[in-house]
């Protein structure tokens, strides 16, 4: 899919740094493991290797595998490749934003009205539909899993204060 | 043997049961919608619709679920034909011959010879299974701790050496899964690690997150980039053609029985689905005598990788099954959820299980059957889904895919965590990081690290103990061939002279 970028010549962050990027970031992660490992010990205690021994050679392996994988990314030249032109970006990070609002909104508001929201969201923002059918299944959506997952398969989510209103 | 074909009948006998059938109608149309819709991959599908099979009894519960997956690898291949977008990474190599064959107007027939040709390649790996599963698990009785190890380590090697994807990244991958795979509570200790003290973490990572983090956010985030409409050919699919293509397909029986070979055996090492189509795909090309014309829309590339996918998506159940080794991300989900269910995979579950595991394997026949025929009568329909816009369908997955990860432990904090997966999901595809290995780690970490540690145990700490008997160092010799297998290979190529001057094929 990545490939199609080269052909119409846009321009966007260069893949070769978000190769670097990613390798530098999952290097962190490691480094992170390996304090971890050492806090909780990873030597051999009297009954066998304790609890961080295995994580930590994991996450040394990791280090490691990140360390070649940044030199690869970093000697590499320089072909002008881009990860991704900065109009596609913008696509990603257009669904990306409201997710997370999504998500960090579901503890407070339950999770049908967020889905709701969500939904009307979508239909109306990209999808330009009239405010009739946004809401329409914006509404609906919920409303029907709703009865799926709270009636029917009688697995509870998180509900919010319109639901306490409700009396659920 | 004799007695394991009684254990088979007795299997569909348990399938047979009202309840059951009407379980695999629904899962197979599931996983259809499943399989055709983006971000709702085979993995990632099951992985969602895994907590709400708690209430069942588990056989039902997996009869549902493998109906899922077979109904995802069906409905890989019509998005593959009919639009051009693999639902599947097992479908890229069908978009070659399929998508070509629907612009020429043969969709039809593309369509029937792709799910005829799952249906082969799948029954051929069944039969397999029935009988070679429960040969592996009295084998199997054998493994002390060295050897569960040893065949954990030769899964994980083949992925790395054998992927196409770089080596370190791959190692990366892996090695981080196992990392995540071990936050939380250890289990040979009691002691918490890598929590920092942070109340959430106490759980570690389930997999069930990343996976439908990873494989769902992940890839709507990646269709994201191509804007939101999906343009595609239409396709009625009547019985004319379906017949016409019937009579075709016995043709290429050799193609076809190659096809089923080169899957099971892919299927059966952790290689996977997705390296057999290509593979088949490729060597279709080269021995078949209309292979310069491969590309253009002929029936043999859809056969070839569409067999062997299935094949090998099937026969990933294998070592699932008997070992407790899954060969694929999806398989690796399913033997997350017999664990949950308190099932232990491997030689135990044949003979303490026989219910479930022969009721698993008879509903595998049916349900390949059923498939096939709701595939064949409901393809408009299933077209039809991928018709309504974007703008609808998007955040409805992603309902789906919070409502998911919600539902693995009541927790919200997951649903969070699985948007984090999605991102890293994002840029770990578009930057070469194989995904499945991550995913396979974090459901083996526990079991690898166990047997890894009980071995040091039994041994006090030399390890020399996993060259001990020869059953273990023939696995773990594997293992180093697989690993090493691209330099090997090189070496090897070089060693030939070469036809050109080329050195390492890879």
């Amino acid at each position: 899919m990545s490939e199609s970028v080269n052909e119409t010549g846009g321009t966007g962050p260069s893949h070769r740094g978000v190769e670097i990027g990613v390798a530098v970031s999952i290097a962190i992660l490691a480094i992170i493991g390996i304090y971890g490992s050492l806090q909780v010990g990873i030597g051999w205690a009297s009954d066998g290797p304790r609890a961080g021994f295995f994580p930590f050679y994991v996450s040394l392996i990791v280090l490691l595998s990140s360390a070649i994988n940044f030199t690869q990314a970093f000697l590499a030249p320089a072909d002008g490749r881009v990860f991704a032109e900065w109009g596609q970006l913008r696509q990603v990070v257009s669904v990306l934003v409201p997710t997370i609002i999504y998500v960090a909104v579901i503890p407070y508001t339950g999770m049908y009205v967020a889905s709701a929201v969500l939904i009307t969201f979508f239909m109306r923002w990209f999808g330009r539909y009239n405010w009739v059918s946004a809401v329409a299944v914006g509404v609906g959506m919920p409303i029907l899993t709703f009865f799926m997952f709270e009636v029917w398969f009688l697995v509870p989510l998180p509900k919010g204060p319109l639901e306490h209103m409700l009396g659920y | 043997m004799i007695e394991d074909i009684g254990n088979l009948f007795h299997g569909f006998a348990v399938v047979a049961q009202p309840f059951n059938l009407l379980l695999m109608v629904v899962g197979i149309v599931l996983g259809v919608i499943v399989g055709v819709l983006p971000g709702l991959g085979g993995a990632n599908g099951i992985a969602i619709l895994l907590p709400l099979t708690f209430s069942m009894s588990p056989t039902s519960a997996i009869i549902m679920l493998s109906c899922i997956y077979w109904g995802a690898l069906f409905g890989g291949a019509i998005t593959s034909i009919l639009f051009n977008i693999p639902g599947e990474p097992w479908s890229v190599a069908t978009t070659f011959d399929g998508y070509p064959m629907a612009q020429k107007g043969q969709a039809g027939e593309a369509l029937t010879a792709a799910f005829t040709s799952s249906f082969v390649g799948a029954l051929f790996a069944v039969i397999v299974i029935t009988l070679v599963a429960p040969l592996v698990a009295s084998f199997a009785l054998e493994f002390g701790p060295p050897e569960i190890f040893s065949v954990y380590f030769l899964a994980f090697c083949s992925f790395i050496g054998l992927s196409k994807e770089p080596p370190f990244k791959t190692l990366a991958s892996m090695m981080l899964g196992f990392g995540l795979g071990a936050v939380g509570l250890d289990q040979m200790t009691g002691q918490l690690r890598l929590t920092f003290g942070a109340e959430q973490m106490l759980n570690g990572f389930d997999f069930l997150i990343a996976v439908i983090g990873l494989f769902g956010i992940g890839e709507i985030l990646l269709t994201m980039e191509e804007g939101l409409s999906f343009r595609g050919k239409s396709a009625k699919l009547n019985m004319r053609v379906v017949l016409h293509t019937w009579k075709e397909l016995p043709r290429y029986w050799m193609l076809s029985l190659r096809s089923c070979l080169i899957g099971c055996w892919m299927g059966i090492s952790p290689a996977g689905a997705t390296p057999a189509s290509f593979m088949s795909y490729g060597i279709a090309k080269r021995i078949s005598k209309r292979g310069h014309l491969f590309g253009t829309g002929e029936i043999e590339g859809v056969v070839a990788p569409e067999t062997a996918a299935h094949a090998a998506g099937t026969s990933a159940l294998l070592p699932m099954l008997s070992l407790g080794v899954p060969g694929s991300p999806t398989a690796a989900v399913l033997l997350g959820g017999l664990l949950i269910w308190g099932l232990q995979p491997g030689p135990l579950l044949f003979t303490e299980q026989k219910d479930f595991v022969w009721g698993l394997i008879a509903s595998m026949y049916m349900g390949n059957v059923v498939g096939l025929i709701i595939v064949l009568t409901c393809v408009p329909l299933f077209a039809a889904i991928l018709r309504i816009p974007f703008s609808v369908i998007a955040p409805v997955i992603l309902v789906f895919c919070a409502i998911g990860a919600y539902t693995v432990h009541n927790n919200t904090f997951d649903v969070v965590m699985m948007v984090v997966f999605g991102v890293a999901g994002y840029l770990m595809k578009k930057t070469d990081y194989p995904l499945a290995p991550l995913v396979l780690a974090i459901v083996l970490g526990d079991k690898a690290e166990e047997g890894f540690r009980q071995s040091l145990l039994a041994s006090q700490g030399n390890l020399s103990v996993f060259w001990s008997s020869g059953l273990v160092s023939t696995i773990m010799g594997l293992g180093l061939i697989a690993l090493f297998w691209p330099m090997i290979h090189g070496l090897w190529t070089r060693l030939r002279g070469g036809k050109k001057d080329m050195g390492v094929a890879g």
